[in-house]
């Protein structure tokens, strides 16, 4: 079980962005089981899961706030940390391992100064450790964004996030 | 009139390569040259042949380009589509015949001789997003046969007796599961599919959903048919979206063509899917907490009994199969049983679909009949161990399996045979470890995996696996003694004994194995203070010898500062600086660093 980070950054959104959160719930609330729907939207919307919009959630679909919580931090991609401008992730799949992504990730850290699941100060990257993405054949793999970058050694990170 | 068939592979390794601007500047450049009549274009499913993506194939020649980057295209359209010249520079060099005559087909290649495609058999072939393409290749004839020929009891029959088997890893008979839920009276009842492919390493399921969606669709609706459901969940990792953009395509298309919905055929019965996105908790995999999942909770797995087939989703009567399980059934239904278990071996018939990857040649997704050997499946289509390495062991069964050693290599692939030897079928990943890979590492690698995806509901899994990834640790440090060892064997059987569901029942097993079958390694941690693959950086230590000239490159290179020395002089590591990074031993051109 992965430990619960909070985050320290305050909570900065929009009333667009609540709006769209709450137009989207008035649709999702009709399905069966609806709190995981919400919440990969919100996340959509957000980026991340703050407090307030677990609460929105809560209220909105009419389930005990507690119940939101605990799924939000049940599941891996939900995340309650804000993600930088580039969220850097590195597969950390048994392909990419066996072929070095621990190192990568290493100097990943070293890099850019954080651990994993951490965003820089200035929000500009974070970093994630994920789960099997599976392009095994590029391992090992890291992502910035969209763009996937394959076959990669550590020394070719420096390079890679030189373009950022 | 159609002349030539470009087809560009759209599989997730591919994409990540950039297959999709290949695609468009065929598109333009067909466009551009008036092509548009005489050539089409189309972007398929995974080949399988992902170490050598992106790969475009060229029909009728059947050219198979292979990692073709964007700046190809324009020589591909002007010398093969255009002068009919075909590009032997980006031909795989398998498909050059030997006297360089022309191509031989693909078929002939090592990698695709020893495979037989049935899960795969669209994939690679047809436009996934197109449904007439799959209707073409015989699709929804066996839902048709179905719902039109045969009562729900004969379609659970033929599956029956085919003898399939659930793909997911377990390998429960699949008709069984079905006649189960059929047997339980109930007006709400479930099809589920268990696309939340989790097994790091693995990716079979993903690419039949990116390849070839309706043939999990169709068999979703055969399976509601024989239970009396209507209404299907596909519950897939988001970590796909490639597979989930399709399925969605594949799904709206099939409703447009009335293959879902009310009435299909014309006949009373109405199915209806529904796609369940998951959010990354291995756990989901675990039937019971797949269903607790779509229900909107935490994932967590529940006791069985009541079995999911009495009560399932939603407390109502519910069948669960993996993506690759239904990739067989429309087949099953058309050919017929005794076609299907004709295949394979006793008691395990078919094929089954692998993910080839780690240390081998040709990483791809492989699909072989039953009963195949490990040899064949690494030497002959794996192409054998990159950089003239040494085998050391493939892994199955991601962290649920075990790591199976060299002397093993000749056993017959089946559910029972890879039980035997302490491993298992799982869904289909087979990591290929050379020399370099450490056992010790490798079964802590794969405990950390378990110790973070524990729901933790149950003890023995939450605090098991957490205890035994710290002993495991201590052996990598070099801080464990033999009882240690003795005492993590017993905790391994413990978990397994007393864990609620799969994960923690077969958690262990990544050690076991390793125990059975390296153990000299694990002494040699525990005994010498020693990693001999050189892994575990606690025990190694990097020292430079006198074969140094003293260029300098390695202190350049040092991220940490730790080796010193003067020009054309031999240099130095400061052990207490040095992280064990190995960048010094990558870059001397002289073999001066060396590991101990």
């Amino acid at each position: 079980m992965a430990k619960i980070k909070l985050t320290k950054i305050p909570f900065k959104g929009t009333d667009g962005q609540e709006r769209e959160l709450r137009a989207a719930l008035a649709e999702i609330k009709k399905k069966k089981g609806a709190v995981m729907p919400a919440l990969q939207r919100a996340q959509e919307i957000y980026g991340y899961l703050p407090m307030e919009v677990q609460q929105i959630i809560a209220e909105v679909l009419e389930v005990p706030a507690e119940e939101v919580f605990g799924v939000a931090t049940f599941y891996s991609q939900f995340t309650l940390n804000p993600r930088g401008q580039y969220n850097v992730s590195v597969c950390l799949g048994t392909a990419c391992y066996v072929k070095g992504a621990g190192e990568v990730l290493d100097a990943l850290k070293i890099q850019l100064g954080i651990e994993a699941d951490e965003c820089s100060e200035d929000g500009k990257f974070s970093l994630n450790a994920t789960r099997c993405i599976g392009c095994c054949g590029l391992a090992p793999v890291m992502t910035i964004n969209d763009s996937v970058f394959g076959k990669i050694t550590a020394d070719d990170v420096e390079k890679i996030l030189a373009d950022y | 009139m159609i002349r030539n068939h470009v087809l560009v592979c759209g599989g997730t390794g591919c994409t990540s390569g950039n297959s999709k601007k290949i695609f468009e500047r065929f598109n333009a450049l067909i466009a551009e040259n008036n092509l548009t009549g005489d050539v089409q274009s189309v972007m398929t499913g995974c080949f399988g042949l992902c170490a050598l993506g992106p790969v475009v194939v060229v029909y009728p020649e059947g050219a198979f380009y292979s990692q073709v980057k964007e700046s190809d295209v324009d020589e591909i359209v002007s010398e093969h589509l255009i002068k009919g010249r075909i590009v032997k520079r980006l031909l795989y060099k398998d498909t050059i015949k030997e006297d360089g005559s022309g191509i031989s087909s693909l078929n002939e290649t090592g990698f695709y001789k020893k495979q037989m495609r049935l899960a795969l058999r669209n994939c690679g072939v047809i436009n996934p997003e197109n449904i007439e393409e799959y209707i073409a290749y015989d699709g929804y004839a066996a839902l048709a046969k179905a719902l039109t020929e045969m009562t729900p009891q004969q379609v659970i029959d033929v599956i029956k007796a085919s003898g399939l088997r659930g793909r997911g890893g377990a390998g429960f008979p699949t008709g069984n599961k079905w006649q189960f839920a059929k047997d339980v009276k109930g007006d709400t009842k479930y099809v589920c599919c268990n696309a939340d492919e989790g097994d790091p390493g693995a990716f079979m399921d993903r690419s039949v959903l990116e390849g070839d969606p309706h043939a999990v669709l169709e068999a979703m609706a055969i399976a509601g048919y024989a239970i009396g459901s209507n209404q299907g969940y596909i519950y897939v990792r988001a970590e796909y979206p490639i597979a989930v953009a399709r399925l969605n395509v594949a799904i709206a298309q099939a409703k447009e063509y009335g293959l879902l919905g009310e009435k299909i055929f014309g006949t009373d019965f109405s199915f209806d899917i529904e796609i369940r996105l998951g959010a990354g908790a291995f756990v989901c995999g675990e039937e019971t907490a797949l269903m607790t999942s779509i229900e909107g909770n935490r994932g967590e797995p529940r006791p069985r009994p009541p079995f999911p087939a009495v009560k399932g989703l939603f407390g109502k009567p519910t069948i669960l199969n993996n993506v690759e399980t239904y990739a067989n059934v429309a087949q099953i239904i058309l050919k017929g049983a005794e076609w299907f278990s004709a295949i394979g071996t006793e008691k395990s018939k078919g094929t089954k679909v692998f993910a080839l990857g780690g240390k081998i040649q040709n990483t791809g997704l492989v699909e072989v009949p039953m009963g195949t050997t490990l040899r064949t499946i690494i030497e002959d289509i794996g192409g054998g161990i990159p950089n003239g390495k040494k085998f050391k062991a493939a892994q199955t069964g991601g962290p649920s399996g075990g790591c199976i050693p060299s002397s093993h290599l000749d056993i017959a692939i089946d559910y029972e045979n890879l039980l035997a030897i302490g491993s298992m079928m799982g869904s289909g990943g087979l990591i290929v470890m050379d020399e370099d890979t450490c056992m010790v590492d490798i079964a802590k690698f794969f405990l950390e995996f378990t110790v973070e995806e524990s729901c933790g509901k149950c003890t023995p899994c939450r605090i098991g696996t957490k205890r035994l990834y710290e002993m495991l640790e201590k052996v990598t440090k070099g801080a464990a003694t033999q009882k240690t060892l003795d005492e993590m064997e017993k905790l391994c059987y413990y978990i397994k004994d007393n864990s609620l569901c799969g994960l923690g029942q077969t958690a262990p097993n990544p050690v076991l194995s390793t125990l059975r079958y390296f153990k000299d390694e694990y002494l040699a941690h525990v005994n010498e203070k020693r990693c001999p693959s050189g892994v575990c950086k606690s025990l190694v230590s990097f020292f430079i010898t006198d074969k140094c000239i003293g260029c300098t490159l390695c202190a350049r290179k040092c991220p940490v500062s730790a080796i010193s020395g003067k020009v054309k002089e031999k240099h130095v590591i400061d052990k207490e600086k040095c992280i064990k990074c190995g960048v010094c031993l990558e870059n001397c051109k002289f073999k001066a660093v060396e590991r101990k």
